[in-house]
């Protein structure tokens, strides 16, 4: 049983789960600094699929390099990229490696890429997903073809409170659940409202206890990148006030720290929450005070103790 | 005769409701709004991306075909176990019966067709899920 599965199901700790940074060129050497900065802080970090459609080391490859470097890596796989037979793919080979924790999500469309002339898949979606993954874990390909033994899968998916429409979005939870969900990652929503009447939702729907919400929060160092979500990112809106609230203060750095904070304070509060998802655009010393201020301390023992502090072949074992 | 039926249909649908055609036709259940319209052809629910105006993320000056299919599925007088339907889970596509007829694909129960392993994995296990 991973760490994130035993948490989340046997004990009422609050989970942290982080976004891993995409790798390119350098790879491995880029995945090592990220996990010394990550490693005890999260309970599972996700493992990228081509994020908003562009090309970088792929899922799989960071999710071994996770495993290998001490962090409990979390697959996330996306439907716009590959077919089904590519994904069921991807979720044995991980498996293979250990990784145990999958999440299914639709996955931006290529038109938000670098690529935009790519032919979209789209074979499965969301919701098909996770019932293949749920397939997958009963031990059958989806042709019905046996695995065995079936690899040990905790599987989630992910929904966006704050994109419309917005009542629906409780509906697509539940369809989430019944097709094996156990977890949630939320996409950020800067509306703490919507998010409100998203988890009170999910509450009413009688899903409390059963799928366990972990909504995000993004750090970022000012108001540029709030613009740059809330202009360019379809799905994601960022109040006016939001923005110039950063804009304006004297300390732009330090007042999106306080925005971060208290709206990971107001996510934790809602009903069903069990944990935050943290995107961390920053890469400064506020990851560590975030975790600190949210009352996180941080888990290092001498299995996951930092590559500086061990040789290397040690390190790299998983 | 199929290819008569498949053109009859494809001359009904096609201009009225959108219709491309996949051969296994779920209008009823999406308040009669053809989710092949969506350019992620996404069979069960809007994705993360729908705007703030309710429109498509991938092509901005249409409305997501998922709000149009539940705005309908709530406001035309459609029968109720329709209405119910829109909340199921729509199986993956069968990429085999693109182009052929849904009338005949309802009628043979060819379009109730899914693969086995999906079939196994039945709303109740999936819930509970299996622990090895
Ligand atoms: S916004 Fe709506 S129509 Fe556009 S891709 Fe997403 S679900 Fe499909």
């Amino acid at each position: 049983m991973s760490k994130l599965e035993h948490k989340l199901l046997n004990t009422t700790e609050t989970v942290f789960t982080a976004e891993f940074h995409t790798l390119d060129g350098n790879g491995f050497e880029k995945a090592k600094k990220v996990a010394d900065r990550f490693r005890g802080w999260f309970d599972g970090v996700n493992a990228t699929d081509n994020t908003a459609a562009h090309a970088h080391v792929s899922n799989v490859a960071s999710a071994i390099a996770m495993k290998q470097l001490g962090l409990e890596p979390i697959l996330q796989v996306v439907c716009r990229d590959k077919n089904r037979l590519a994904q069921q793919a991807d979720i044995m080979g991980a498996s293979m490696f250990g990784v145990e924790n999958f999440v299914a999500l639709t996955g931006d469309d290529v038109t938000a890429g670098d690529e935009t002339e790519a032919r979209r898949v789209f074979d499965l979606d969301g919701p098909q997903l996770v019932r293949l993954m749920s397939t997958i874990k009963r031990g059958e390909y989806m042709s019905g073809r046996k695995i065995d033994p079936a690899p040990h899968m905790f599987i989630g998916a992910v929904e966006n409170p704050g994109a419309p429409p917005f009542e629906y979005r409780v509906q697509r939870v539940a369809k989430k659940y019944a097709a094996g969900a156990k977890f949630l990652q939320l996409q950020i929503c800067y509306h703490q409202d919507r998010l409100e009447k998203f988890c009170a939702g999910v509450r009413d729907a009688g899903l409390a206890g059963k799928i366990s919400i972990i909504p995000t929060v993004v750090l970022v160092k000012g108001a540029r990148p709030l613009n740059f979500m809330h202009n360019s990112v379809p799905g994601i809106d960022v109040p006016a006030d939001q923005i110039a609230r950063v804009e304006k203060a004297a300390d732009p750095a330090e007042e999106a720290y306080l925005q971060t904070l208290e709206f990971a304070q107001h996510a934790l509060a809602q009903p069903g929450v069990r944990g935050l998802h943290i995107t961390d655009f920053r890469n400064d010393d506020t990851l560590e005070r975030l975790m600190t201020d949210l009352g996180r301390v941080r888990e290092i023992t001498k299995t996951n103790a930092t590559t500086n502090d061990v040789k290397d072949d040690h390190a790299y074992s998983a | 005769m199929t290819t008569f039926i498949a053109t009859i249909e494809h001359v009904v649908k096609g201009p009225v409701w959108g219709c491309q055609d996949c051969g296994q036709c779920v209008l009823h259940s999406t308040g009669m709004t053809c989710p092949m319209n969506c350019p992620k052809t996404l069979r069960n629910g809007p994705c993360g991306g729908v705007r703030e105006n309710g429109h498509c993320e991938v092509k901005p000056e249409m409305k997501c075909v998922w709000l149009k299919a539940y705005d309908r599925t709530q406001d035309w007088p459609l029968p109720s176990t329709w209405k119910d339907e829109y909340n199921h889970l729509r199986p993956p596509v069968d990429n085999r019966l693109k182009g052929t007829s849904s009338w005949k694909n309802f009628f043979t129960k060819r379009d109730r067709w899914t693969p086995a392993g999906w079939k196994n994995t039945t709303e109740e296990v999936a819930a509970q899920g299996v622990d090895h």
